[in-house]
């Protein structure tokens, strides 16, 4: 019996930890960040509703939200006029380069008219297209005022541009805090009956995964996609309106770029394919071996191991590889593109400047412009990878925020009448419960337990003796009948002042990352130092503490490994001590504590049990024997109350089960 | 640390990296050469008015851009090689370290902390490499050949380049200095943020039945404004960033044009050098930017190389012994000698002079309440861990004298807890001895009470056992693991409580069937059922690490009051385990 649920909390761990590797992996596997082409895609299954419902999470800051895009056009506007303005200011001192070799006190008019007469019409059309005056040099105090623009142009831009950073920063940074307060108020608000219909692993992952992914999608989408947005729009209207037809070449190259990333996405997907297969089976063969090290060792397989391990990473090699050798030939192919581009403005400018059709100023504008033309285009469309994989992570916070939650607590909340000497009278009345509506559990179940009686609670797996604890623990809702704690329904109180009379000891040991200390007061935080080392005597742990090195101050960890299944089940019980509680209920799953401190610890807990009610869902003969009450179960009914010898003699249900279960351990 | 594990383990790959600066060089170059083919069209093309010579030019810059994208192809092709072997060695470095471990650093570390170790940090730290080699080393490159390209231009204007490249680097270096350790600690926080979470989910029922939703929820706030106050800053930070950046780049474009015009000017220099100046800024600052990007890996990457530096120094505890001793004999006497095992730094030492023999042909059964040190001192059988103090003997010989194999080819342990693997039960079962014959693996089976089960499984022996063997129950996989044991038919056997799983029958069953197949063996089981050891030859009560009590059942019944007890609480509670 207790090996089995032993077995299935380890079956959930399992689940919970493959279900983290399974993200884990996911995340890993990819390749470089713009290779996002070849990751797998996770997608919203509502796109657009979850997209704005992120979005109106940022309705509170929506006055941010304006000056930050105020802040983002004026300063991509003034970086994009930039280019532009130099632009002239090379056309100045070209106009200055010409001008010096054409002989003083002509008009550009004559000068160009006599250069046409030379047969020289290309120079004939630069001197027309630039403020060439002939004889003169570069004019410095045109080039100074154009230059003086340029660089107040550009300080503005970046000041606002830093300016709009910074409290875009902090915009996401708030609301992702309070994405992550509203989870984390609606944990506490589910009914348990949510997390008991999915793996612990893959709640975890949409508070914990989930939300980081939201925090880095939005913190690199907001910043980005808006100025790589603008920006192209900016460029591209700087380049038609120096150019329709360099600009024409420009655009030439998107639709290119398009092409030749996916083609290479596609070749490569094969390979991230076999990447990430061979990677699982790498860190599968690793996970294992160093689980059963010591069965390796010992076995004298460790040369095995090796061998297969050795093979497995050659695999891992290869396929890793050709993912990472064909997705990293994206960026070359990128700049191979942009630098044909370059080639073909150069070329094309070139000829247009000498025929006397544009300026060398907008070739070299357009130069630039052509460069932060394609670099933006290529963050959005990475982008877009980024957006996907944030809105799909936000749907699923989004699903956990919606999920119906549990019944508020009354607004007046009824208080037991009964003076806490004398509390602890338990009566389920007529009790109907069941987890799923087509599979009823507890069917018109009545029962009382007098103040200070004991209740043991026997019979099968699966009888629904733990669910029967767990209801007056109000975890679930009955769907019919009451339950009366000291004659008041337990559905009127609070759920707070119903739990504070109750002290539990659960089957998992569940301790959080803290002290041995700290986890023991967590039953009752006013304790003072004295109450918790007693809490911890009386229940035995003292004795391992001390051979702690750090003793009361050992950290328990996930990875704790000093100290054991045993150990934590006792802590556990010592924080029960601390609670003192009018009603106990106690889950007598203590099968990793050895028999000895078994007795130790029943002799404690009996002392405990003195003048409290307590609900014990017994495996121990012992407890049974003694109780003043027993709570027959099967199929979620009582088929049987009474004590010991009566039921017994009765020859029903507990005789059979008593059969089976302790009758041979007497001989 | 990350420095050293790079220059460890990137020796081997000396020529392929040879090869991606080389080909990092040939690109970097041609890239560079392309504004100074653009000058010369503008300065003999345009200002000349020669189309031919704009279009012949046109076709050179075309040939440089193939050059350019041959020479980056080659460098990613070597890197992805060098970045994914040298992966590959660090991993199989850690592999084969984690291999010498004892029970001692598995238990310091964790098994899970390793496993992420060996996969998850290696993975981080080959991705540094990988990107180092395609885009890392560029930036250097790109910066040397800038500068002598512009001073090849025009030295009179370079020193330009040689004022805002050194800006750029140091204002975004400051920037960078300030963010990382930033970063770093944003990391630390969202661990503690996803810890108390995962707290709170795993422990729902504990915080509800104690009500403490209240003070769960103010730690969260505070984990959660922890991180974000941190994140806020870093963020700032790195807002600056592109700024800056756009800031240095366009002010080094303004005074290129207002110095490189009074040059052209005085005739020397000539226009087309004025824009290849220009482009020359804008991708060596571009390089540069993408470094630094780049650069934000690094602090990641170097605490995932200390997690793997700190495992490929750590020695395993248990050596090898350097001249192994041969016993004379192999009878499997099995000897305790005032043995002593004290974690380092631990007061009170987990066992303290026990002794005691193990005899060939006896039943040793060690019994104790938990934390008394049991499985500890199996454990020192074979040197899973090594005795603090005294000696443990195996046929005379102090097992550390012993040679490993020979040491383990004599002992058949069954653990604590069964761990089986991936595989078939056929597979699991031959862990003991590869060579075992269907016949043998059955006969094994039969012994171990398991016979039954596996034959009624789907595919007999060739059933699939899950990882951990999570798909047979507690008992089956105890089963298993005893008869994997038995299959290797060795001197000494050593039953860690194997047979808490099995109710009362099996139990009795499989001890009777043990007795004839182990008769000449030496025979040590930890238990803490009575009943499993009261015929024991031998029994020994530990209580806090000591000998309090050795003998028949009977005699401990008299003699030993600890034993008393045990038995006491026994009788009384005897459905414990079923």
């Amino acid at each position: 019996m207790s090996e089995a649920t032993e077995d299935d909390a380890r079956g959930q761990d399992a689940e919970t930890a493959e279900a983290a590797r399974g993200m884990a992996t996911q995340r890993r596997g990819g390749g470089p960040p713009w290779a996002g082409a070849g990751q797998p895609a996770e997608k919203a299954s509502h796109f657009v509703p979850s997209a704005t419902r992120l979005a109106g999470r940022l309705r509170i800051e929506r006055l941010g939200v304006w000056v930050v895009l105020a802040l983002g056009v004026l300063s991509v506007a003034l970086n994009v006029i930039g280019p532009w303005l130099l632009g002239r200011a090379t056309d100045v001192v070209f106009a200055g380069v010409i001008g010096r070799q054409l002989p003083e006190g002509l008009t550009p008019a004559e000068a160009a008219a006599r250069a046409r007469a030379d047969g020289d019409s290309t120079v004939a059309g630069v001197i027309e297209n630039h403020d060439v005056v002939p004889g003169a040099g570069v004019d410095f105090s045109a080039l100074g005022s154009v230059l003086l623009a340029v660089v107040a142009v550009y300080l503005f831009a970046s000041v606002l541009g830093y300016g709009q950073g910074y409290l875009l920063n902090g915009i996401v940074q708030r609301t992702v805090y309070r994405l992550r307060e509203d989870a984390e108020a609606k944990l506490n608000r589910l009914p348990l009956a949510y997390f008991d219909g999915r793996q612990r692993g893959e709640v975890l992952s949409r508070v914990t995964n989930d939300i980081d992914n939201v925090s880095t999608s939005l913190q690199q989408t907001m910043s980005q996609l808006l100025t790589s947005l603008l920006t192209v729009v900016g460029v591209l209207v700087m380049m038609v309106v120096i150019s329709p037809l360099l600009a024409l070449i420009a655009l030439l190259t998107v639709p290119l770029s398009v092409l030749l990333t996916r083609a290479i996405a596609k070749r490569s997907q094969k390979h991230f394919v076999a990447q990430w297969r061979h990677t699982g089976a790498l860190n599968g063969q690793i996970e294992e071996s160093f689980t059963g090290h010591e069965l390796v060792r010992v076995f004298g397989r460790r040369r095995e191991v090796e061998e297969t391990f050795r093979q497995k990473n050659d695999e891992l090699l290869e396929s890793s590889f050709g993912a990472q050798f064909i997705s990293g030939l994206i960026m070359p192919s990128m700049m191979f593109i942009g630098n044909l581009n370059y080639v073909a403005v150069a070329v094309v400018g070139g000829l247009r400047v000498a025929s006397g059709s544009m300026s060398l100023g907008d070739v070299q504008a357009f130069i630039q412009y052509s460069r932060q033309f394609t670099q933006p285009l290529t963050q959005v469309a990475s982008m877009a990878n980024v957006v996907q994989s944030g809105v799909a992570s936000a749907e699923r916070v989004f699903q956990l925020l919606d999920a119906p939650e549990q019944s508020p607590d009354p607004a007046v909340p009824a208080v037991p009448a009964v003076p806490a000497s004398r509390r602890g009278r338990v009566a389920f009345e007529h009790v109907a419960f069941s987890y799923r509506p087509d599979a009823p559990l507890i069917r018109d179940l009545s029962l009382v337990a007098e103040p200070g009686q004991t209740v043991a609670i026997v019979g099968p797996t699966g009888a629904g003796k733990t669910t029967l604890v767990n209801l007056i623990m109000r975890f679930y809702e009955i769907g019919a009948g009451r339950i009366t704690l000291d004659g008041v329904d337990t559905a009127t109180m609070s759920r707070a002042e119903l739990r504070s009379a109750v002290g539990m000891v659960l089957q998992d040991t569940w301790l959080f990352g803290g002290t041995i200390f700290d986890n023991i007061a967590y039953g009752n935080p006013r304790a003072t130092r004295e109450q918790v080392l007693e809490a911890a005597r009386a229940t035995y742990v003292d004795r391992f503490v001390q051979s702690l090195p750090d003793g009361y101050d050992t950290v328990i960890d996930e990875e704790a490994s000093n100290v054991s299944a045993g150990e934590k089940q006792l802590i556990t019980i010592a924080r029960a001590f601390l609670v003192d509680p009018a009603l106990l209920i106690l889950d007598e799953a203590t099968s990793s504590v050895d028999t000895r401190t078994e007795l130790l610890l029943q002799k404690a807990m009996a002392a405990l049990r003195t003048d409290r009610t307590s609900f014990v869902i017994a495996h121990r003969l012992s407890t049974i024997r003694d109780a003043d009450l027993i709570l027959v179960m099967e199929d979620g009914a009582i088929v049987e109350q009474g004590r010991h010898d009566e039921l017994l003699a009765a020859q029903g249900a507990y005789f059979r089960l008593y059969d089976a279960q302790f009758a041979g351990a007497q001989t | 640390m990350l420095l050293r594990l790079l220059r460890d383990h990137l020796r081997s790959y000396r020529a392929p990296l040879l090869a991606v600066g080389g080909l990092q060089l040939v690109s970097t170059i041609a890239s560079l050469y392309l504004p100074r083919l653009n000058a010369d069209i503008i300065d003999n093309g345009i200002a000349r008015g020669d189309t031919g010579y704009i279009v012949s030019t046109g076709g050179w810059m075309l040939a440089v851009t193939l050059l350019q994208i041959l020479g980056s192809i080659g460098a990613v092709w070597f890197g992805a090689r060098t970045a994914m072997g040298f992966g590959r060695d660090l991993r199989a470095a850690v592999f084969e370290r984690v291999g010498t471990f004892s029970a001692r650093e598995m238990n310091a570390f964790g098994a899970p902390s390793l496993i992420t170790r060996n996969t998850n940090d290696v993975q981080q730290v080959q991705m540094l490499v990988l990107l180092s080699c395609t885009m890392l080393v560029s930036a250097p490159i790109m910066c040397v050949g800038g500068v002598v390209m512009a001073l090849r231009e025009d030295i009179g204007l370079s020193w330009l380049m040689v004022v805002s490249v050194p800006v750029l680097v140091v204002s975004i270096g400051l920037v960078i200095r300030r963010m990382v350790p930033l970063f770093q600690l944003v990391q630390t926080r969202i661990d503690v943020v996803n810890r108390v979470l995962r707290e709170q989910i795993t422990g729902i029922r504990v915080v509800r039945a104690f009500v403490r939703e209240p003070q769960e929820v103010a730690r969260f706030a505070r984990a959660n404004a922890d991180l974000t106050d941190v994140a806020t800053v870093a963020g700032r930070l790195q807002a600056l960033i592109f700024p800056i950046v756009m800031l240095v780049l366009n002010v080094s474009s303004v005074g290129v044009l207002w110095f490189g015009a009074g040059r052209i000017d005085a005739g020397q220099m000539q226009i087309g050098a004025l824009t290849a100046f220009l482009a020359y800024l804008l991708q060596i600052l571009m390089a540069v930017m993408m470094a630094t990007f780049m650069a934000i890996m690094i602090p990641r990457a170097a605490v995932c190389a200390d997690r793997i530096a700190e495992v490929l120094d750590t020695e395993g505890s248990v050596r090898p012994p350097t001249a192994p001793v041969t016993p004379e004999r192999s009878d499997g006497e099995l000897v305790f000698d005032a043995v002593t095992f004290r974690y380092p730094g631990a007061g009170a030492p987990v066992l303290s002079d026990v002794s005691f023999t193990a005899a060939p042909g006896r039943t040793t059964a060690v019994i104790g309440s938990t934390g008394a040190g049991k499985t500890t001192l199996i454990s020192l059988v074979p040197r899973l861990f090594d005795a603090t103090g005294g000696v443990v003997r195996l046929d005379g010989v102090d097992v550390r004298d012993l040679d490993q194999e020979l040491l383990w080819s004599r002992i058949g342990l069954v653990p604590q807890r069964p761990y089986l693997f991936t595989g078939t039960v056929a597979s699991n079962l031959r862990y003991g001895n590869p060579e075992a014959t269907d016949e043998e693996l059955w006969a094994a089976l039969e012994v171990a009470q398991g016979a039954d089960f596996v034959r009624a499984m789907p595919d007999g022996l060739d059933t699939a056992v899950a990882q951990g063997g999570t798909s047979v129950s507690g008992g089956q996989r105890q089963r298993l693991a005893i008869a994997r044991a038995l299959i290797r038919r060795p001197e000494v056997y050593l039953f860690d409580d194997s047979f808490s799983a099995l109710d009362l029958g099996t139990d009795a069953r499989l001890r009777a069937a043990l007795k004839p197949v182990t008769a000449d063996a030496t025979v040590v089981i930890v238990a803490q059922r009575v009943s499993t050891i009261a015929d024991a030859d031998q029994i020994v009560v530990l209580d806090d690490g000591a000998v309090v009590g050795i003998g028949r059942h009977e005699e401990l019944l008299t003699s030993c009051a600890a034993y008393g007890e045990i038995v006491a609480s026994q009788l009384s509670t005897e459905g414990a385990a079923a």
